[in-house]
């Protein structure tokens, strides 16, 4: 890896959402709160959904960590608010599907996300970007377990309920 | 100069960096492309060629189960395996070689004192006191500890500096106090710890004083009898020696009374169906084969050592923090955690760049061939009393120079650029 791979990585897009996060605003009787934590790093995220006839009105998070869970989290606050419950789980299976070395399917619009391509060449960097969508299904397993079915918890990314 | 009391002080010779380092292979190589400048040191050291070829040797020639056999190899091998138990007992000072037990690591040192001796003697009522800056390590065995024998755990705080606060140790220490756990050396601010002040705090109230000597043994010499302590554990690793072999020093009397850790071969005098006996000291505590190669390469690493003088390792480390802890004061972005007078401190800096988080540090100077660590340390605990979530920290040993540090700086330079900062 040469320098320069850094610039693959710490893109401009990155460091955007990185330094202003989407999802700040707070939602007042949020339908399901989650907090994830990647117990490996002390990488931490707080989740509330506002979600009104299957689809997800609003997010709030408050990340806390590097700018590639930060900014991961961020893309998806920005990608997911108006998305139906549906739409979230598939583009969480996508997105964690390119983390591990899949490409984005022909079609599809990533947006922002796409910038996070580069995370796969830093292997130890992955688990950062995959935080906030380890929360998010969570989030969507408390809210609607048949929806979501088993989640299988990555082994170092704990994600625990927290109580509203 | 010491890390700790010794009785004479005696002159130091400056380290030949350039020669040590010609004694390590894994410093020869390269990563990405760059020398392989390594600064993570307080995780695990790396071993000089003479350990490598120790452990090889062994399996090579003399490898046989221990304490058991009448043939030759198993002779050899329970002799090189209690030659490594005198040369520990050597490099920590200790009066007694009987009273060195092996381990895995300090982890499980911890773990058995709080087996063997906190679940016989402590019961409701009683205080363990540890410090607000532990490894998770000397924390939750007493965590465990506190939940299955309802003694209560009180915790010493720091100064802004990570000073132990040693002018509030009667509100800590009481009557009530039976056992007092310390860092010797803090693995995330390495702050040099007052172990002889609590020790003499605790010897007043009639508790005992455990040292986690982890971040102690491998920087500078140790004396257990003058930090006056009852138990002492550190991990060779940290000290060039092999992973998987841990040490616990306890105050003989002690470890007679204690109750067996684990049970098994090895560890006793008589067996019938109904009932054992336990064999005597050490061996009471070191049940099933122990791993011996390592402990031949224990003896290796602690020869090395030796030869450099452990005098002249800390006079080096305490020289390269010094000159780390100027550089990094230079640059304006970076916030600097623990005491400010190299003296009080071991080889180590943590820090922090105020735009830019510790694991995107820990990426980018990767880049450039540096190895520091970057998260919460295993002492979560401290990174909420300081109010931070992670630092990175970049740790010394024999085989670092300036100009390893000066590279540092050049890279944490680097990630501001990559930053747009």
């Amino acid at each position: 890896m040469s320098i320069s791979g850094l610039d693959e990585l710490y893109r401009e897009v990155i460091l955007d959402h990185y330094r202003s996060p989407h999802g700040a605003a707070t939602i007042d009787n949020p339908s399901v709160q989650v907090e994830g934590h990647n117990p490996l790093c002390g990488d931490e995220l707080v989740m509330h959904l506002d979600i009104v006839d299957g689809e997800i009105r609003s997010m709030h998070i408050e990340p806390r960590g590097c700018s590639i869970s930060v900014a991961s989290a961020s893309m998806l606050a920005q990608q997911l608010e108006g998305a139906s419950l549906e739409d979230a789980l598939e583009l969480k299976k996508t997105f964690q599907a390119i983390m591990q070395g899949a490409e984005w399917p022909e079609g599809s619009d990533p947006g922002d996300l796409e910038a996070l391509d580069g995370v796969k060449n830093f292997p130890v960097r992955i688990k950062c970007a995959l935080l906030a969508w380890m929360t998010l299904e969570q989030a969507l397993a408390e809210y609607d377990q048949d929806l979501v079915g088993e989640v299988v918890i990555d082994r170092d990314i704990e994600v625990v309920t927290k109580k509203s | 100069m010491a890390i700790g009391p010794v009785d004479i002080q005696t002159e130091t010779a400056p380290l030949d960096v350039g020669q040590i380092r010609q004694d390590f292979p894994i410093l020869q190589r390269k990563v990405h492309g760059k020398r392989l400048i390594y600064l993570d040191n307080a995780a695990t050291s790396q071993k000089p060629q003479s350990v490598i070829d120790a452990i090889s040797y062994y399996y090579s020639n003399t490898n046989a189960n221990v304490h058991r056999g009448v043939h030759c190899l198993a002779e050899e091998a329970t002799e090189a395996y209690e030659t490594a138990r005198h040369k520990v007992c050597q490099f920590i000072n200790g009066d007694d070689p009987n009273s060195i037990v092996f381990t895995r690591n300090t982890t499980e040192s911890i773990n058995l004192v709080a087996h063997a001796w906190g679940r016989k003697f402590l019961e409701k009522g009683d205080e363990v006191v540890l410090t607000v800056t532990e490894h998770h390590s000397n924390l939750v065995p007493w965590q465990l500890l506190a939940g299955d024998t309802g003694c209560k755990l009180r915790f010493i705080d720091i100064d802004d500096e990570g000073h132990l606060r040693i002018d509030r140790l009667d509100e800590y220490i009481t009557e009530k106090t039976k056992l007092v756990c310390m860092g010797h050396v803090s693995n995330a601010l390495g702050t040099i710890h007052s172990v002889r002040t609590i020790a003499c705090a605790a010897r007043a109230v009639g508790a005992l004083v455990l040292v986690d000597g982890a971040q102690g043994a491998p920087h500078g010499p140790v004396n257990v009898e003058a930090l006056d302590c009852d138990f002492y554990a550190y991990s060779p690793h940290k000290a060039l020696g092999p992973l998987g072999i841990g040490v616990l020093w306890a105050r003989r009397d002690l470890l007679e009374e204690m109750n067996p850790f684990l049970g098994g071969g090895e560890m006793i005098r008589n067996v019938s169906l109904e009932r054992s006996t336990w064999a005597g000291v050490p061996y009471k505590f070191e049940a099933g084969t122990p791993s011996v190669a390592d402990a031949v390469g224990l003896g290796a690493a602690i020869d090395y050592l030796m030869k450099l003088g452990m005098e002249n390792v800390r006079t080096h480390e305490k020289q390269i923090v010094s000159y780390a802890m100027e550089r990094l004061t230079e640059l304006p972005f970076i916030q600097l955690f623990g005491p400010r007078d190299p003296a009080d401190r071991c080889g180590l800096v943590s820090f922090i760049d105020t735009d830019i988080h510790p694991h995107d540090l820990g990426t980018v100077v990767d880049q450039h061939g540096i190895a520091i660590r970057a998260g919460h340390h295993c002492a979560k605990p401290l990174m909420h009393r300081l109010g931070v979530v992670a630092t990175a920290r970049a740790s010394f040993y024999i085989y670092n120079d300036r100009e390893d540090v000066d590279k540092l700086v050049g890279s944490l330079l680097e990630a501001r650029k990559v930053f747009r900062l």
